[in-house]
């Protein structure tokens, strides 16, 4: 018995860090046997298998498991389930997906976004925006978790894991893969960054989203953006920050134009440094900043882009 | 075709919450509560698939206690046609599991037969994100999380979904549970006269009971505190010594 680890594998490359976060996350729990799906993902599950602490990896590869579609991945992981006392995943919007439907299909509950681990059936969630914290114990025989990335150190390389294949199970045919608009970008992930810079309201138009993201690239940064700036059409839905968007957790995170409202903040506040840049002294952001500039963006960032070597 | 909402009430996502002194959980009275806003979406647009002749009659439900009336009664004065309350518990504190929601829900749909349910995509208080995926496994039906497109095909719906990466596009036979994000619509506000003839629209009660589910919940809350509070920090009064601060702590 042990722990099942659902990959986070896109179009067949393992995420490392998002995976390697959550395994960290899964070797506290017990021997861990990462699950890696796709429609081609060999290469993933080899990448998998060079993780430190991984005891062996399962690799089942069909064309119906290419997009993650919740029915048929479901379906393959309640194949597997009974060998396993916890079955977790990094929280990703496919984990999210998945998850909770193979915990219902195991009359079990989902333990959302676990930011610790206390013991095999305890674990440390937030709630309220992360507001507050949540320690809860499951009396269910089998844990069903998504693991929250930003709150756990990534895994090393350092494994060398056996690789088995596994069968595909029959696609129950509930759901049908059309397009995806995936906007390629030579960016650092937003959800792994070491730095983010996000743009809010006060950025005013898509156009002026260009200042925003010339100080990211100059910093080597990833770009988020506030739901305002994204309700807006400034900045596209994946990059929004908080509570219904990523959650991340920089070395350094610097807020333009962003108020700092408490589901903004539930997505951002547990970065190392935080710098706030709003010409409203009185704006919330300012009192979770590490260092806040009271001025205007349109003058102060293109200086601080110019001033950072 | 019935379309069924399913509607939480939360803490209004304007109240700071309190953690309670003894860590039991989160204090709950004399604060003010909404609709989620997540489900006001989802009533929306059940009410726009009715005026656009593609439903028949919009069915809101709500589980956990006798307040709950309150959210009901604003789905009705956005539009809805009827209402069931399914009391689960009399304490306002005592939240109801996704999993125990579903099986409620289960037991609804098992009633009422909808071709479509249109849920939130989480609940604002416990962030769980689950309550739809978990509808879907106990009725064997597709799921569509996170829309924020929806256009029903004969016998299919296709949605758009924000998911990590940016849009995905799928279709998903009827019928079909559906979770809505953000930005599918924006929600209407009720008008006076429609929240007065809320008041005598149909509402149903019913326990959970009554629906044959267990609601014992499988996770114990063992204890609820606040999160560490973050240092205040300093102003800076230039990008120049902004800059310099930066490099002081070897951020950049
Ligand atoms: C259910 C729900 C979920 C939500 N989820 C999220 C979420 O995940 N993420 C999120 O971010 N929000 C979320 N929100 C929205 C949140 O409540 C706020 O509305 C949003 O974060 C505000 O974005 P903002 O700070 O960009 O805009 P505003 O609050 O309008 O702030 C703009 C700021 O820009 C400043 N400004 C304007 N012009 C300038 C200038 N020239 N120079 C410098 N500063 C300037 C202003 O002083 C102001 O402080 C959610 C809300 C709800 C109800
Ligand atoms: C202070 C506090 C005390 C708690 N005490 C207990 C306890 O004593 N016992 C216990 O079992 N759990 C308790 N919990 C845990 C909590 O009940 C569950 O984790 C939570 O209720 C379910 O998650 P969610 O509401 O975030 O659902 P989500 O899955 O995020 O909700 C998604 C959507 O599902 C629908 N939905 C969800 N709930 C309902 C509902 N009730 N009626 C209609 N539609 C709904 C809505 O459309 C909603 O938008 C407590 C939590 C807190 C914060």
């Amino acid at each position: 018995m042990g722990v099942l680890l659902i990959a986070e594998v896109n179009s067949g490359t393992l995420s490392v860090d998002a995976t390697a976060k959550a395994l960290t996350a899964a070797k506290q729990i017990g021997d861990v046997t990462v699950l890696c799906v796709g429609s081609g993902c060999s290469d993933a599950a080899q990448a998998a298998a060079k993780l430190d602490g991984v005891s062996k990896v399962l690799c089942a590869q069909d064309d119906a498991y290419g997009h993650d579609l919740a029915e048929p991945v479901a379906d393959l992981i309640i194949s597997l389930s009974s060998d396993y006392t916890h079955i977790v995943a990094p929280s990703t919007s496919a984990s999210k997906n998945i998850l909770p439907r193979v915990a219902a299909l195991l009359d079990v509950m989902i333990i959302s976004e676990v930011t610790a681990v206390v013991d095999a059936d305890t674990f440390e969630r937030p709630i309220y925006a992360g507001n507050a914290i949540q320690t809860v114990k499951s009396s269910d025989l089998i844990k069903v978790a998504t693991i929250r990335t930003s709150t756990f150190e990534a895994a090393n390389e350092g494994g060398m894991a056996n690789v088995e294949s596994i069968d595909a199970c029959a696609n129950p045919g509930l759901s049908e893969w059309i397009e995806d608009k995936v906007a390629a970008s030579d960016r650092p992930e937003l959800t792994s960054a070491g730095i983010v810079v996000s743009g809010g309201r006060g950025v005013g138009s898509e156009d002026d989203f260009k200042i925003i993201e010339g100080l990211a690239d100059k910093l080597g940064a990833a770009v988020g953006a506030s739901r305002a700036a994204v309700d807006s059409g400034y900045a596209p839905n994946d990059w929004q920050v908080g509570q219904t968007g990523k959650v991340v957790a920089p070395d350094l995170y610097v807020a333009v134009g962003i108020s700092g409202a408490i589901q903004h903040l539930a997505g951002m506040k547990d970065s190392k440094i935080i710098v706030a840049i709003n010409k409203d002294e009185e704006a919330p952001i300012f009192q979770v900043a590490d260092f806040g500039l009271v001025a205007d963006l349109f003058d102060a960032v293109p200086k601080l882009t110019e001033q950072i070597a | 075709m019935k379309v069924l909402v399913p509607v939480k009430r939360v803490i209004d996502y304007n109240v700071k919450v309190r953690v309670k002194a003894d860590g039991s959980g989160v204090d709950l009275a004399n604060v003010k509560m909404s609709m989620n806003p997540f489900d006001e979406i989802a009533v929306e647009q059940a009410i726009r698939l009715k005026e656009a002749g593609q439903a028949d009659e919009v069915i809101a439900v709500s589980v956990g206690v006798k307040q709950n009336q309150e959210t009901l009664r604003t789905a009705l004065a956005m539009g809805a046609d009827r209402a069931i309350l399914v009391i689960a518990t009399e304490d306002v504190h005592t939240d109801i599991e996704p999993l125990a929601v579903a099986k409620i829900l289960k037991a609804v749909i098992d009633e009422e037969k909808p071709g479509i349910v249109l849920a939130g995509k989480q609940a604002i208080d416990n962030d769980m994100n689950a309550t739809g995926q978990m509808l879907a496994a106990l009725t064997g039906w597709s799921q569509a999380t996170f829309v924020s497109e929806l256009t029903i095909e004969g016998d299919n719906a296709v949605v758009t979904r924000e998911v990590d990466g940016g849009l995905q596009t799928i279709k998903v036979t009827m019928p079909t549970i559906v979770t809505v994000d953000l930005r599918l619509n924006e929600p209407r506000y009720a008008s006076l006269p429609n929240i007065m003839k809320a008041k005598k629209k149909p509402l149903d009660e019913k326990s959970a009971a009554e629906l044959g589910v267990d609601v014992t919940p499988r996770l114990k809350i063992a204890s609820t505190s606040e999160p560490e509070a973050r240092l205040a920090g300093i102003k800076v009064g230039s990008v120049e010594e902004l800059v310099e601060k930066l490099k002081e702590v070897g951020a950049v």
